[in-house]
């Protein structure tokens, strides 16, 4: 379970998360939504750990352990996966062996033994054919030359071989089309089950009519100003977030 | 091969970014007296039992050298050099004899080295291949240089029945004394630059091959430099001969203790390719770079040149230079023979208070000559990296072309990275290209890796082995992994 108590967080001095309260049991997925400049990727990068993101007070624990003492590759193997909303170019570096190096780094984390390069071209090709993915992306450099959507696309991929225990997406639904929404919702919802939970960022409600959320929360201003089910998407849709509520 | 993968695992093993490969042999040595003159030119050459040519040419090296000024046009910074204050000649007092009598202590520092002196039974694709996949690969034949002497040389009587000479140069020079006088000083004349002049003067060993006519080296070709001794300078002279359609592949590679005075390595390599020949030289050139403070560490003052004499005959050069305190280096080829083809692949790392000016020279000459550049510079903390290159083409190389591209990475705040390219041009028909990029480590790109589960410094190793790819793919495939493991090491504490 992530437990989210009273984080606060700035960013170049200016205060971005002004005391989140967030709870998501283990086996749920849950959905922030909000407009923009309400904190939401702040809070991703909090959560994993980016340098420059300096947390202020409160605590963040993830099935008990705390996460904003540890450094973002101990995150990452502990089963904490972001999803980029802008996956970020490597040139040079092959994207086959890219993912091998960091399944390998999180197997290792795990206390799992490594994937030689056969165990994990296999893996990657079964993973692939189940999104839909063509082969050659493999041979690439890591998101070099990728349209956005194979750029997110390659984030559901790195998602489904590191099969995380929370992950973290961040706008993964911007600039996909609908053939390409629908991919990233079925690499979710492939890794549902109860050791499985999500924090889905999203503007749209679009989104989740694939991902379906337990849970939906408003992020507005630095805070969760309201949470409620995943109706309260369609009405959000329907009404807009609003003015911020006084906490 | 087996003794690689150890070399590999020995690269492994180096962690917090301690130099694994620093450590000295207590062995017996004979040393000549400290200094530099005529004498210990006359000493050097006598030691090697040397005929009386040659002995004239070091002197005629000598005097030249006594004439000449240090280059002072590098943009690397250093206290001036006291040439009389260090040991031009060292050997371990047992001499040179057959791999089987190699001294124990010596096979034992190449074994901690990773270096194979034990030859594997040559039996790729032959018979029962080995047991396990290592086993089946490719052997490599070693030349081991310790200090100012060969030690060993593997594979010698194999390579011998296709009518290649693999030995030392002190072996060639009795064994093979009309081929060392053809090529010797042919390619890098005595008084070419200060250092060649040097080393024409005091060189002690180094490696000599000579490829018969349409022979095609069965096995990678290596020489292993050691420094070894206290306060001695290493000045080692390799010359590689390919004749008509012949085709081999070298390797060199380089450790030194560490030890907090500055030593001297100056080198010189002359490579000569006839009619349809192909030489690939390639070097992980792994010096003691000195500490993090910039205390010590080897002076890498090499001159490497190649002519292209045939038509159709191509020499590439490649380089990983990760150690040295201060490294001097301009590999070149000079192409003489139509459609002749000149390559040089070049990563150069400087990391905490290395400096390294270092690039190439393509002089174009024969029609339809061809030369491609790839460098690549990767500066860190107090690194200063240079990429000073030449491309001349004279008005007899129509329709010349050169393709020039050079790249620098910066990590930190502290380093510099330069580049110096000349470019001379003398023939309309030429088509000459230069593409230069400076870029940064990103931010993004560390985050990036770390959220998928990435040490910062194994972060830092995956976008620097990016960036280095197209110079990594041009090393024989052991090598290339050694050397990205090494780029690694090289730079660790760098970052954070």
């Amino acid at each position: 379970m992530l437990r989210i108590q009273g984080l606060t967080a700035t960013v170049d001095g200016k205060e971005i998360l002004k005391g989140i309260d967030l709870e998501v049991p283990t086996g749920e997925v849950h959905a922030i939504m909000g407009p923009n400049g309400s904190g939401k990727s702040t809070l991703s990068y909090v959560l994993a750990g980016r340098d420059g993101y300096e947390v202020t007070g409160g605590t963040a624990t993830f099935n008990g352990v705390d996460l904003l003492g540890k450094q973002p590759e101990e995150r990452a193997a502990m089963g904490v996966f972001l999803a980029f909303q802008y996956p970020v170019e490597l040139p040079g570096v092959g994207n086959a062996n890219f993912l091998r190096t960091a399944l390998n780094a999180v197997r290792r984390g795990r206390g799992e033994s490594e994937l030689d390069a056969m165990q994990f071209l296999k893996l990657a090709r079964a993973r692939m054919k189940e999104l839909s993915m063509p082969e050659d992306m493999l041979k690439r450099g890591v998101n070099v030359g990728f349209s956005g959507g194979e750029k997110k696309r390659n984030e559901v991929l790195q998602m489904a071989l590191l099969a995380p225990k929370l992950a973290i997406l961040d706008e993964t639904d911007s600039g996909l089309d609908i053939d390409a929404l629908k991919v990233a919702a079925d690499g979710v919802n492939a890794l549902r089950g109860p050791e499985f939970s999500a924090l889905v960022i999203t503007h749209y409600q679009r989104l989740l009519n694939y991902i379906v959320p337990d849970r939906v929360h408003v992020l507005m201003a630095g805070r969760i100003q309201r949470s409620g089910g995943k109706e309260l998407a369609l009405e959000l849709e329907a009404s807009g977030y609003g003015a911020p509520q006084a906490a | 091969m087996a003794a690689v993968t150890e070399t590999i695992e020995t690269v492994q093993a180096a962690t917090e970014g301690t130099y694994k490969w620093g450590f000295s042999t207590d062995i017996e040595m004979d040393y000549a007296p400290k200094g530099l003159n005529e004498d210990i030119v006359r000493f050097i050459s006598a030691k090697k039992q040397e005929p009386a040519w040659l002995l004239e040419w070091r002197l005629k090296a000598y005097a030249m050298w006594l004439k000449m000024e240090e280059p002072t046009w590098p943009s690397v910074h250093y206290p001036k050099i006291d040439y009389q204050d260090a040991f031009y000649y060292a050997a371990p007092k047992e001499g040179p004899k057959s791999l089987d009598e190699v001294d124990p202590e010596l096979l034992k520092t190449y074994a901690k080295l990773g270096i194979p002196l034990k030859e594997q039974a040559f039996l790729a694709g032959v018979e029962g291949a080995g047991d396990s996949a290592a086993d089946a690969r490719m052997p490599i034949a070693v030349d081991a240089v310790f200090d100012s002497v060969s030690v060993a040389t593997s594979y010698k009587e194999r390579l011998a029945k296709d009518g290649i000479i693999f030995c030392s140069i002190s072996e060639a020079v009795h064994e093979h004394p009309e081929l060392v006088k053809q090529y010797l000083g042919s390619v890098v004349p005595q008084g070419d630059n200060f250092y060649a002049a040097l080393n024409s003067a005091v060189f002690t060993d180094g490696s000599f091959v000579y490829i018969p006519k349409g022979v095609r080296c069965p096995m990678e070709l290596s020489t292993y430099f050691r420094i070894n001794a206290k306060s001695t300078g290493q000045f080692e002279r390799t010359l590689i001969i390919a004749d008509e359609g012949a085709v081999v592949s070298y390797l060199e590679g380089c450790t030194a203790p560490m030890r907090d005075e500055n030593q001297l390595h100056a080198a010189v390599v002359e490579l000569v390719a006839l009619d349809d020949a192909s030489i690939k030289y390639s070097t992980v050139q792994n010096w003691y770079p000195g500490d993090a403070q910039g205390k010590g560490g080897i002076y890498n003052f090499v001159t490497k040149r190649a002519q292209c004499r045939g038509k159709r005959s191509k020499v590439s050069w490649t380089q990983v230079e990760t150690g040295s305190a201060i490294t001097w280096k301009y590999p070149s080829c000079v192409l003489l023979g139509e459609d002749s083809v000149g390559e040089f692949y070049s990563v150069a790392i400087t990391n905490n208070y290395q400096q390294a000016d270092t690039g190439t020279k393509m002089i174009h000459v024969g029609a339809r000559t061809k030369s491609t550049i790839v460098s690549k510079g990767i500066s860190a903390g107090h690194g200063q990296n240079t990429y000073r290159g030449l491309v001349r083409v004279a008005p007899t190389a129509t329709n010349a072309r050169n393709f020039t591209q050079c790249d620098s990475l910066l990590i930190g705040d502290l380093c510099g990275a330069h580049t110096v390219p000349y470019i001379e041009n003398r023939c309309l028909t030429a088509k000459l290209e230069h593409e230069a990029t400076t870029s940064r480590i990103a931010e993004d790109q560390l985050f990036y890796c770390r959220q998928r589960g990435l040490t910062q410094e194994d972060a830092v190793g995956l976008i620097v082995n990016g960036f280095c790819r197209e110079v990594l793919k041009e090393l024989p495939m052991e090598f290339a992994v050694e050397a990205q493991k090494l780029l690694q090491i090289s730079l660790e504490g760098s970052v954070g």
